[in-house]
Order: structure tokens, then sequence, then C-alpha cells
């Protein structure tokens, strides 16, 4: 067990290094930042010093290396746009993403996992046809098509949801949450449907399938032999051994939503990450874009590393104890 | 029989209805089983052996249907159940031994946890007396350590060892007829006879009755009381085993018994059935047999043979129709 986390938590240590890489990169060679930092009128004195101070004089491999010890230190530089700490205007927009996401996996999962069970056992039924029908849908509708049809529906026509920003929201220290207020709650509900629509039909399509495929298992016919109850085959038996692969594709989804969340957030004027990141993009603010890019990457290593020792708790397959087995 | 049949199947017919018309797996057989004897059932692939069991067990998978006959356990109608009372029926009163071993039980659960789930299903017993139970039918079935190995998972047993715990499990709540399909097939060959005669001896012990699908006869020869000899969905044959056998009757019987090399015997030469048992869409008129049987005349071609007494088996044959007897 415990080698299996450290060998996992290194590998994880590896992909964020690679990915710090990228940012590094991006960072450093997309632009000159001393160009942009002078402005218009310089002098070539200016120029030296500057590029001194912020050590790019010296080799590729210590300005990387300095860029990892600030990155783990939370420390990402200036905005070119706003002029302040790239960590603080993250922190800052950091809970409103997160509130988001986190909302719109829920609603994905406790709507898609029953949708895909359902579908997965009634089959023939005309409820099931039309689940997979509408999450065609859903799977090929784009994002912002979806969110502006809602906005259109619930905003303008019948102007019961906000269509933009995220309401009052209450703070708790430096995370602010708006959970608490009736106006946070209203002004989720359209992009976190919005958000979670494609995932949403994704993980149902997901369970279904694995629905289908551990109905046809010996094990489950040998359940039925046994005369078990309809619910323990299909809950006990089968829904656990659909949840491996389940597990997997929600936890990329997870951080697909994080990742998606940059339109959603762009339709609703959402004052999140994405919001922020494509703010940047339009000013080649290229420190918020390299911070950005680091902590989806994050996100993304810290998902599959929850999701790989969930495979632990979950096979029984997995776990190194190999004392036991013996032969005839 | 003087002693009431524990299984009764009567002109059992089973179908699939398909594109190109139906497809009659099972046509019109009947015959039963005696509390606590072995029925033996052989045939070639395809012959209808599984489907027989399943349409005891009331587990055809759809499209295929019971169209027609009857299938008393005990006196009591059960192929016309509704899936609740045949629920009930499965595990409780018949109990089935699948083929493979390696798939017959859920990777995710402990075997003990198999077992008592099937117990506390059927019995009115509390749970530390299920675990007993499970506890004890391991050591029944020859699982050293049980109390040890009840908490292990499937993958921790060798083949045989997981052959073992099924037929545990189809003990379970000691129904008084096992239906074993194949149970050995897909087991080392070193390991086979120790599982059969397992199964015997323990269904001689619970008073079960058993049907056991095999591919073979040596395993017939020693295991059976009575044999029954499928052909292209129809019982061809079905007799005490030393008669069919010894002096098997029907043409088909009668090459498949050639074709098993005989200890002591000599001569080299081994008898073959020429050609291949026909397709559930190209079943012949008259005797399904006739195509590939060196004994056919007229009659065979025109009208089906229904099974006729012969000493005291039941034979499908126009041979035995006019002489009571026979004429060979
Ligand atoms: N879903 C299906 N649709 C159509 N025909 C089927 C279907 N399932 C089985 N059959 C047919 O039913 C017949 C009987 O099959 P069954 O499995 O009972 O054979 P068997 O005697 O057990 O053979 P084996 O020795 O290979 O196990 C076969 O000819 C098979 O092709
Ligand atoms: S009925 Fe005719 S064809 Fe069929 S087995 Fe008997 S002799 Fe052969
Ligand atoms: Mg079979």
């Amino acid at each position: 067990m415990i080698a299996f986390v450290v060998q996992r938590l290194l590998q994880s240590v590896l992909v964020m290094l690679a990915v710090a890489f990228i940012s590094f990169a991006l960072f450093r060679y997309i632009g000159d930042p001393v160009l942009i930092m002078l402005g218009q009128d310089f002098t070539r004195e200016q120029y030296e010093m500057l590029v001194r101070d912020l050590g790019l004089d010296q080799p590729f491999y210590v300005q990387f290396a300095k860029f990892v010890v600030s990155a783990v230190q939370g420390e990402f530089g200036i905005s070119y746009r706003l002029a302040r700490p790239v960590a603080q205007l993250i922190a800052e927009r950091l809970p409103a993403t997160l509130e988001l996401s986190m909302m719109a996996a829920l609603l994905a999962l406790t709507i898609g996992v029953p949708m895909g069970v359902y579908t997965g056992l009634r089959r023939d039924s005309w409820l099931s046809r039309f689940f997979l029908t509408i999450s065609l849908v859903g799977v090929s509708l784009p994002t912002f098509l979806i969110g502006i049809l809602l906005i259109l529906v619930f905003a303008v026509q019948l102007g019961v949801l906000p269509s933009f920003g995220r309401g009052d929201v209450v703070k708790f220290g430096s995370w602010s949450t708006g959970f608490l207020t009736t106006s946070g709650l209203k002004a989720l509900v359209l992009p976190a449907v919005t958000l979670c629509l494609f995932q949403l039909t994704l993980i149902m399509r997901l369970v279904r399938s694995e629905m289908l495929e551990v109905l046809r298992t010996d094990y489950i016919k040998f359940a039925r032999a046994r005369g078990l109850q309809n619910r323990a085959v299909n809950f006990g038996h089968a829904l656990k051994n659909t949840l491996v692969p389940v597990i997997t594709i929600t936890g990329l989804q997870i951080g697909g939503i994080i990742a998606f969340a940059i339109v959603t957030e762009t339709v609703f004027q959402w004052p999140g990450m994405g919001l922020l990141f494509i703010q940047s993009v339009n000013n080649a603010d290229v420190p918020v874009m390299a911070a950005y890019l680091l902590l989806v990457g994050f996100f993304f290593v810290v998902i599959n590393l929850v999701v790989d020792l969930l495979y632990y708790v979950v096979d029984p397959r997995l776990r190194i104890d190999r004392g036991a087995a013996s032969g005839h | 029989m003087a002693e009431a049949p524990i299984l009764e199947v009567k002109n059992l017919r089973v179908e699939f209805p398909t594109r190109r018309g139906t497809l009659v797996a099972v046509d019109d057989i009947s015959f039963s089983i005696a509390p606590g004897e072995v029925l033996g059932v052989v045939g070639e692939s395809g012959a209808g052996k599984s489907m027989t069991g399943a349409a005891v067990i009331g587990l055809i998978e759809p499209p295929g249907r019971i169209a027609g006959g009857s299938i008393s356990l005990a006196g009591r109608r059960i192929d016309d159940l509704p899936y609740e009372e045949m629920r009930k029926v499965r595990g409780r009163e018949i109990g089935a031994i699948f083929q493979d071993p390696l798939t017959s039980l859920n990777p995710l659960y402990t075997i003990g946890r198999q077992i008592t789930e099937t117990i506390l299903t059927h019995l009115p017993v509390s749970p530390a007396e299920a675990q007993q139970r499970a506890i004890g039918l391991l050591r029944e079935v020859g699982i050293p350590a049980a109390e040890k190995r009840i908490d292990h998972y499937p993958h921790q047993f060798s083949g045989g060892m997981r052959q073992r715990v099924v037929i545990a499990l189809a003990l379970a709540a000691n129904p008084k007829l096992i239906i074993a399909d194949e149970p050995t097939t897909a087991l080392d060959v070193s390991i086979q006879a120790q599982i059969i005669a397992l199964i015997k001896k323990l269904c001689c012990e619970h008073g079960a009755a058993v049907m056991l699908v095999t591919h073979d006869m040596g395993v017939i020869a020693e295991t059976a009381d009575r044999v029954a000899v499928m052909y292209a969905g129809r019982i061809a044959e079905i007799g005490p085993v030393r008669d069919v056998i010894k002096a098997a009757r029907h043409p088909y019987t009668d090459g498949l018994m050639a074709s098993i090399p005989k200890v002591g015997r000599t001569d080299a030469r081994l008898a073959q059935i020429d050609g291949a048992m026909p397709r559930l869409n190209a079943i012949p008129r008259g005797c399904a047999f006739n195509p590939r049987c060196t004994k056919a005349f007229d009659r065979c071609r025109a009208e089906r043979p229904e099974p006729m007494r012969v000493g005291n088996s039941d034979v499908a044959c126009w041979l035995y129709d006019a002489g009571q007897g026979g004429t060979r």
C-alpha cells in the first residue's frame, strides 16, 4: 500500500514538472516579457538592467529551477495587465470556479449514474430510449450554445434566473461562497447546468455500456442462478463492478469540467479563473496564463491520484496480498 | 420408477424467434429425475444441453423462450411461475454449478460474503449462523483452513478451489436438485475427477439429485445413474447408464460409444459418425439423424420417431417401432 502511494506520488511529481516546464516555456518564450514591462520608451541600459533583475540572463535551467521554486511557494509573478500579484488574482477567482465545477460534477454524477443504471437495466423501455436520444443532444451541442439557449429561455423569456455573475457572496476569510444566499444559488443554476450537461451524458452513456457489459458476465448469471434478489444482483453485484471504469472517466471528467469552465464562465460572465484566463489570453498576460496552466495541471494530477487510490479501495485484485494465494 | 420424480420435464420446447423464422433449440423433450438420482446429459455441441438446464432453472435469456411443455419440481409446476416466485426456487430448491469457476464468482466480494448472502437470501437464519454454515460448507467441499479462507477473494484461489467454492454456493441452501453444466470442462485435467467425485459425494450426502451435463462419457459411466443422449434439440435415447453404454440402441448413441477408446480394446480403428449435427435452421424432416445414420430407411426421412420403450430405455428410433425389444 505505502509503496503504491509513494510510486504514484513520484509519478505525480514528474507530471507536475513536465507541466511546469511547458508553463515556464510559455512564460519565457512567448513574447519578450521585458519589452512588455518596459512599455514604449526605454534605453538600452534600462533594458539590460531589467533583464538582469529578472534573472533572464542566467542559463535556462537556473531560470527553470527558480520558476519551480517560486511556483511551489505560490509565487507566479505580477500580472502585466492588472499589475497585481498573480497568486492574489487567482486566489480571488478560485472559489468561484471551484464552486461552479463541484456543483456541475455533483449534478453530473448524481443524475448521470442513476440514468446510466436505469438505461442499462431497462434497455427497451421508452424512457431509456428518450434518455439516450436527448443525451445525443448533450454530447453534440457545443457548451456555449447550450448556455446561450438556457439564458434565452430562463433569463430572457421567463426571467426567473439571472444570466450573468455570481449573485451575492458571503466571505469566509479568503474564500467567498455563493451557496449561502438566494441570489448566489440562483446565479449558480444556469452555469452549473450548462457545465454539467456534457459530462452528465458522458457518464450516463458510460455507466449504461458498462452495466450492459457486466450484466452479460457469468458471475451475474450465477448470482441470478443463486436466487439473489434483483436489487442485490443489479446494485450489489453489477453496479459495483462498473465502478472502476466509471471512477476513471469521472475523475478525468472532473478535471475536464474545471478546464471546460473557461467557456461557461465566459458565457455567463462568471467571475472565476476561466474568465480570468480568457481575459489574460486577450491581453497576452503571460504570467497569469502560465499560472492557470500550472493550476489546472495540478488539479488533474491530484484527481488522478485520488482515482488511483479509489481503485485500490474498490478492487481487491489490486491489493497486494499475495501471501494468501495458494495452489489446488 | 416407484418414487415420485423430483424433476419432471414434459414435452419441453425452447424457441428463439429470429428474423429468418423461429429456431427450435429444444424440441419436445421429456425426461424425469428421481430424488437423489444422477442424470447424465451428453451430446454434441449445440445439441441443446445447456438450454435444457437453463429452462429448468428459469434463466433462458430473451429472446429465447419456453414455447411449450411443462417443468415440474417435486410435483409443482415451475415453468409458468412469476419471476419473483421462480427466484425463490433458484438457489433454494435448484442449485446451479457453472462451467467456468474463474468467471462464476464476483471478483469484488469475498467468497464468504457470496456464500452468506446466498444463505441469508433463502434461509431464516441470523448472519452469525449463516457465517457458521458457510464455514461448514467450505470444509465440506474440502477447502483447508476454512475459517481463514472465508475472508479471501476469488482471485486468491486456484481454479479447482474456486469450483469447490461454486459447489459450496450451489449447496448453500440445501436444494433438492443440482444442475451442473460441464462443471469440469474449464479445469485442469488432473483435478477433474476430484471435482466430479466431490459433486457426487456431496449431492448424495445432501440428498440432492443431479443433472450433470458433460462431454465425457467416462464421467457418465462412473457417476450417472441414468443418461440422456441429446441430438439436435431432441433426446435420442435415455436409460440406465449400463444399458446405454453397454448396449446402445439408438444408432447415434452407438456411434458415440464406439468413438470412445475403451481400455483394453486393441483395435485401433475408432468408429466415427460421418458428417456433423445439422444447424437449427436446417434440421431434416423425419428423424434428425437420418442423413448420418447408416441404418436409415424410408420412414426415417418422412416421419419423426417418438421415444419408444426398449427394455429400460426410451429410444427415439424407428428401428424399434414394430417389434418390442428391438430388431437388432
Ligand atoms: N441467442 C440465441 N439465438 C439463437 N440460437 C441460440 C441462442 N443461444 C443458443 N442458441 C442455440 O441453441 C442451441 C442449443 O445450445 P446449447 O447451449 O444448449 O448447446 P449445448 O448442448 O449446451 O452445447 P455445448 O456442448 O457447446 O455447451 C444451439 O444450437 C445454439 O446455436
Ligand atoms: S429413426 Fe432411422 S434415421 Fe433415425 S436413428 Fe433410427 S434408423 Fe437412424
Ligand atoms: Mg452447453
